[in-house]
């Protein structure tokens, strides 16, 4: 980890959840701190200027999503989601409201701690381009639109890069797939998902080593995709 | 106690429900007077000073004060309601506030002149149109009320004080106010004392009045009144003397009470059977029947005698008389056929209208009922002057009557005689006579009694004039002729009389026949319906089209509050159904609006719905001729028809209380079956949550490594164990609620297959799945989340009920406008038993199995599926193992 220590803001109204964060972040050499209300989240937010804030959407005093509309008013910091299974209207909303990802409770370490890791990511690379994507055996260059496979070269139209840049911007992280559509689309295709459902099945025949069992693409079912590279430093 | 002594059962409850009907609804004092002048208003007014002297909450509603300046006296110190002030015809009158009354909700209110009439077309209008019903309200609304009555007001007493006086009494009360009074003080003046007052100018007597006051002030007259209220007021004394003795016990339980039978004709004497019947019942203590029989004579006569033999039926139910119709040809042999079967000896009949030789030929129903009916007493009641001067009924339907109808007749004996003429030179003139019958039976089949009599005469007087010698004159030559002119005549006379009977007795068949098949109609219709909507539509569809106009049915919401249907009004609909009269009707359960006596300004008529012991509903009919909905003949229809959609909601409301009550019980059977389940599949994973817990927790055991890795997983992997439950039994308590709402999308299935695999990645380590999905299947418009769960629930089923390194195959198929998808394993296949129970909440496939999990997956399958309008089962695979195929619609669900 890097000496500037991470700062991140806990906006939950669980005492035990927030302390169970507090210790698996501060474990992991970030610094921690909390708020149990929205309203709290909101100074708290304004004050510390934090570099990550996770937010739990069910808070005593104001919905998820306009907490994080008043966030987003004031800063493009990542906002990592706290929500149960089966509330996908609420993640979508919160989603839409300008939050960068979502982890399902009950969540594992490991996988939290992967998300805010890839979403601290994203606030690094912001100012760079990162060019090269690793996906397994292949490898994808996107400044040069080209793409190596394992058994030579892949063709990828020029519609299909597009897609992949998008998702490449936030990778690791969930893009809804109203954000795809109008990033790759533009607004005027807002709505058709049928299209976007068969780029994506193309991309993975092309990309993935079994296409039936998407690796690196993948869908969050109702919600967007996630595209999750491999981590390499070095140049392939 | 004795054997003879012991109660009825039946009897104590009826005395037990009445004391506590009693106790609920207000106590009526009744200040009862022979005349007016006798202070009976005066005697209300002091005691009612008294009772306020004592401490007591006296209001006084409404005081007739006549000007008189003691009555004024006494009001003073008392609190009056103020009057409303009603408008009718230019005039204002000041009339007694009800709903002022009602509002002030005095413990005691004081209102004079129980028999007075309201102005029903006064404006403001008021509720009903007796006072008599303004105080049944009070008192039903708790409120103690007391008032004042002249013994001539008495409903029965009526044609007797007619009788007395010569003056016939408008304002009648039921005698039943006057028999449920709690309290009732007769307030007696000899007559001399009246007269006496009312020559001192104290009786206050308006100047209309004045001629029939000098009429009625008689002292015979005032003597008999005197006698008439102490008698009837003694009367109500005994009843009551005699009612607390028989709830003290009932000695003689074997001894049935007295009854007796009132035949009344469709006559002038009717009404006053029915008020002499009343009076012996009252006297006797007896339950009486008043009977009517429809008779083909009876449809002969005009439609105002048959409606107002209804109208007797229903002064003798508001009497207390239990009403029967009965039908023959013969009203004699009905009535004794019926007092044999009811085993009633005593029946009262009026006086027989025929005399003389007349009497002789036909015999009255009295002398057929001494003769016919053994062992009945047969009382003859004596027509009383004053109802001989009311007209005589009306002969004979005016339909039938048609000029034309005897220029045929005539038309008939002419072609007789002329066929008599072709004919006579051949035949025997007694041979004539047959023709002529002949002519005459046409006339009676054809052209109805009277022609046909014309008939009959005129071919006497044609044969006479025609055929006999001498011939063209009406002299005879040979007597025996004249035996042949008598029978001619009687036989074509009786042939007339009979086929006209016939008919007559076809038309009353018939209309009888058009009410009940109206009835039937309606009835079968109803009984084929549950639902309450549809009831009312049914209702209103019969009852607009029998009685020709508007109708609707309201039903209260659980509130009590009646409210406009919401179903799409049909053509019959009544739209404007005043709801206040209606939620009057409803909370009182009696008819109101039009024709009735409670707010009869109304432009419909509002019925109760009655089913069982409670009001379900109203019933507002508003006819497009108000006079036919007004006769009593259609109004005894309107009533059958409410009884009978009463019973049909009364119905309908005891299945949905049977449906309910099922329901409840398959909820709780299945919230035990739940909390069983949850239970246990709750407390064992806790269980090892805090024994792990507490573990790491305790610094005295300091647990590390490899010991502390393992007991921290197991909380993890118990927790999430935990969570996927809840979730699942959330999720279907979701569904079933009906909470679920699809979020359609198109999917291709490759990646919801590939979104479940992905989420299943760690458990399917052992069980190697393939993938078979043809490129050319097409998009399915499903919820992705929900469908992918689907997936993962089979396949983790496949899981847990397999052993590892069992194959699983997902394979899928378009069909006509579905995909059909498997899910295949080659494991120990299905449990014995029918594989629709696996879709059961909390099954698992084998009994007592380590498999785990609560037994929700399937059953959330099945639900998903269903509602995205699919279909899901399991079966053997062909070649071992299971097989579970699900469809999904390849067109929109919801489309």
């Amino acid at each position: 980890m890097t000496t500037a220590m991470f700062l991140v803001l806990v906006v939950e109204d669980d005492g035990e959840l927030c302390g169970v964060l507090r210790t698996l972040l501060e474990s992991h050499s970030y610094r921690v701190v909390d708020a149990t209300t929205g309203e709290r989240g909101l100074i708290e937010a304004r004050s510390h200027r934090p570099d990550l804030i996770i937010c739990d959407l069910g808070l005593p005093d104001m919905d998820g999503a306009t907490l994080i509309r008043n966030i987003r008013g004031f800063s493009t910091v990542p906002i990592l989601v706290l929500s149960a299974r089966t509330m996908e209207g609420e993640k979508i909303q919160a989603l839409d409201a300008g939050a960068d990802d979502y982890v399902t409770k009950p969540f594992s370490a490991p996988e939290l701690l992967a998300r805010v890791r890839a979403s601290l990511r994203r606030t690094a690379r912001s100012g760079e381009s990162q060019p090269l994507l690793y996906l397994g055996p292949v490898t994808v260059d996107l400044t040069a639109r080209t793409t190596q496979g394992q058994e030579g070269a892949v063709h990828l139209t020029p519609l299909e890069y597009r897609v992949l840049e998008c998702l490449a911007r936030r990778a690791g992280m969930i893009v809804t797939q109203k954000q795809l559509i109008r990033e790759a689309w533009g607004p005027e295709r807002f709505g058709d998902t049928r299209g976007l459902r068969s780029y994506i099945k193309t991309l993975r025949q092309k990309l993935e080593p079994d296409p039936s069992r998407p690796r690196y693409l993948v869908t969050e079912a109702g919600i967007g995709y996630r595209l999750s590279p491999d981590e390499r430093t070095g140049a392939a | 106690m004795t054997e003879s002594e012991r109660r009825d059962p039946d009897a104590l409850l009826a005395a037990v429900q009445r004391d506590a009907a009693r106790a609920r609804r207000g106590r009526l004092k009744i200040f009862i007077g022979a005349s007016a002048g006798v202070g009976k208003t005066y005697a209300m007014l002091e005691a009612a000073r008294a009772a306020r002297a004592a401490g007591a909450d006296i209001v006084v509603g409404y005081v007739e004060p006549h000007g008189r300046v003691e009555t004024e006296k006494l009001l003073e110190g008392l609190e009056q309601l103020p009057p409303v002030d009603i408008r009718y015809r230019g005039m204002t009158r000041r009339e007694f506030d009800l709903d002022a009354a009602l509002k002030r909700r005095p413990p005691t209110l004081l209102v004079d002149e129980l028999a007075h009439s309201n102005i029903v077309e006064g404006e403001p209008r008021p509720r009903h149109a007796k006072r008599w019903q303004d105080i049944e309200e009070l008192l039903d609304g708790g409120i103690n009320v007391w008032t004042t009555l002249n013994i001539q007001h008495l409903e029965s007493l009526n044609d007797l004080v007619a009788g007395i006086t010569g003056v016939r009494q408008q304002e009648t009360i039921p005698d039943r106010i006057f028999d449920e009074a709690d309290e009732v003080e007769l307030i007696d003046l000899p007559p001399d004392d009246l007269l006496e007052r009312l020559k001192a100018g104290k009786v206050y007597v308006s100047d209309k009045a004045m001629t029939a006051a000098d009429r009625f002030f008689r002292r015979p007259n005032l003597t008999a009144l005197r006698e008439l209220a102490l008698r009837r007021t003694a009367d109500r004394v005994d009843a009551a003397a005699r009612a607390y003795s028989g709830e003290e016990r009932i000695s003689q339980p074997w001894l049935a009470r007295d009854r007796f039978l009132i035949a009344i004709a469709p006559n002038d004497q009717a009404e006053q059977l029915v008020r002499v019947g009343k009076r012996f019942a009252d006297a006797l203590d007896a339950e009486w029947l008043v009977v009517s029989v429809e008779t083909p004579a009876l449809l002969r006569l005009g439609e105002r005698a048959r409606n107002r033999r209804i109208a007797t039926l229903r002064l003798a139910e508001s009497l207390g008389a239990q009403t029967v119709t009965l039908d023959g040809s013969s009203a004699a042999a009905a009535l004794a056929e019926y007092a044999r079967l009811r085993n009633i000896t005593r029946i009262v009949v009026g006086e027989p209208r025929r005399r003389g030789w007349r009497a002789l030929l036909a015999p009255s129903t009295a002398a057929k009922l001494v003769r016919q009916g053994q062992g009945l007493d047969v009382s003859i009641i004596a027509r009383r002057d004053e109802s001989r001067r009311v007209e005589m009924p009306e002969r004979s339907n005016p339909r039938t009557v048609s000029w034309r109808r005897y220029w045929a007749a005539a038309l008939i004996s002419l072609l007789c005689t002329g066929v008599a003429a072709l004919m006579y030179p051949y035949f025997e003139p007694t041979n004539l006579v047959m023709v002529y019958l002949l002519g005459a039976t046409i006339a009676a089949l054809r052209l109805g009694r009277g022609p046909a009599s014309l008939t009959a005469v005129v071919n006497v007087l044609a044969f006479d004039f025609f055929f006999v010698p001498p011939r063209l004159t009406f002299a005879v030559a040979d007597l025996q002729y004249v035996v042949t002119f008598a029978v001619m005549l009687v036989v074509a006379l009786v042939i007339a009389s009979l086929v006209a009977s016939v008919r007559a007795q076809t038309r009353v068949a018939g209309a009888r026949e058009r009410r009940t098949a109206l009835l039937y109609e309606m009835s079968r219709e109803l009984a084929a319906t549950r639902q309450r909507d549809n009831i009312a539509r049914v209702a209103v569809k019969h009852v607009a089209e029998t009685f020709s106009g508007h109708a609707v049915v309201l039903v209260p919401d659980p509130a009590g509050r009646l409210l406009h249907p919401r179903a799409k009004p049909l053509p019959e609909s009544l739209r404007s159904a005043d709801l206040s009269v209606a939620q009057w009707v409803f909370d009182h359960g009696r008819p109101a609006g039009l024709g009735t006596d409670t707010l009869p300004a109304a432009a419909a008529q509002y019925q109760p719905l009655r089913g069982g012991s409670r009001t379900l509903g109203v019933l507002a009919v508003r006819p497009t001729q108000r006079r036919r909905l007004l006769l009593p003949e259609q109004q005894h229809l309107l009533e059958t028809f409410a009884g009978q959609i009463g019973l049909a909601f009364e119905r309908a409301s005891q299945a949905d209380e049977a449906q309910a009550a099922l329901v409840a019980a398959e909820t709780e059977s299945l919230r035990n079956t739940l909390l069983a389940s949850i239970s246990h599949d709750l407390r064992t994973p806790l269980a090892a949550i805090a024994g792990a817990g507490s573990a790491l927790a305790d610094p005295e055991l300091a647990i590390d490594g490899a010991a502390r890795i393992r007991l921290a997983t197991t909380i993890e992997t118990k927790a999430r164990e935990m969570s996927k439950l809840i979730s699942n039994v959330l999720e279907l308590m979701r569904f079933e609620s009906g909470e679920v709402r699809l979020r359609l999308d198109w999917q291709t299935l490759d990646d919801l297959v590939g979104t479940a695999l992905g989420q299943l990645h760690d458990r399917l380590t052992d069980h190697p799945v393939d993938i078979d999905l043809p490129d050319a299947l097409p998009a399915v418009r499903v919820d992705a989340p929900l469908i992918t769960q689907v997936f993962a629930n089979l396949l983790d089923n496949c899981v847990r009920h397999t052993p590892p390194g069992t194959r699983i195959a997902i394979s899928a198929s378009a069909e006509d406008r579905s995909v059909r998808v498997v899910v295949d394993d080659t494991g120990p296949g299905l449990p014995p038993g029918d594989p629709e129970r696996l879709f059961k909440k909390f099954q698992r496939g084998r009994e007592e199995s380590n498999a785990g999990g609560a037994g929700l997956g399937l059953s959330i399958c099945r639900a998903i599926i269903a509602a995205h309008g699919g279909a899901i089962s399991a079966t053997p695979r062909p070649g071992g193992g299971t097989r579970f195929a699900f469809t999904l619609p390849t067109a929109d669900p919801e489309a």
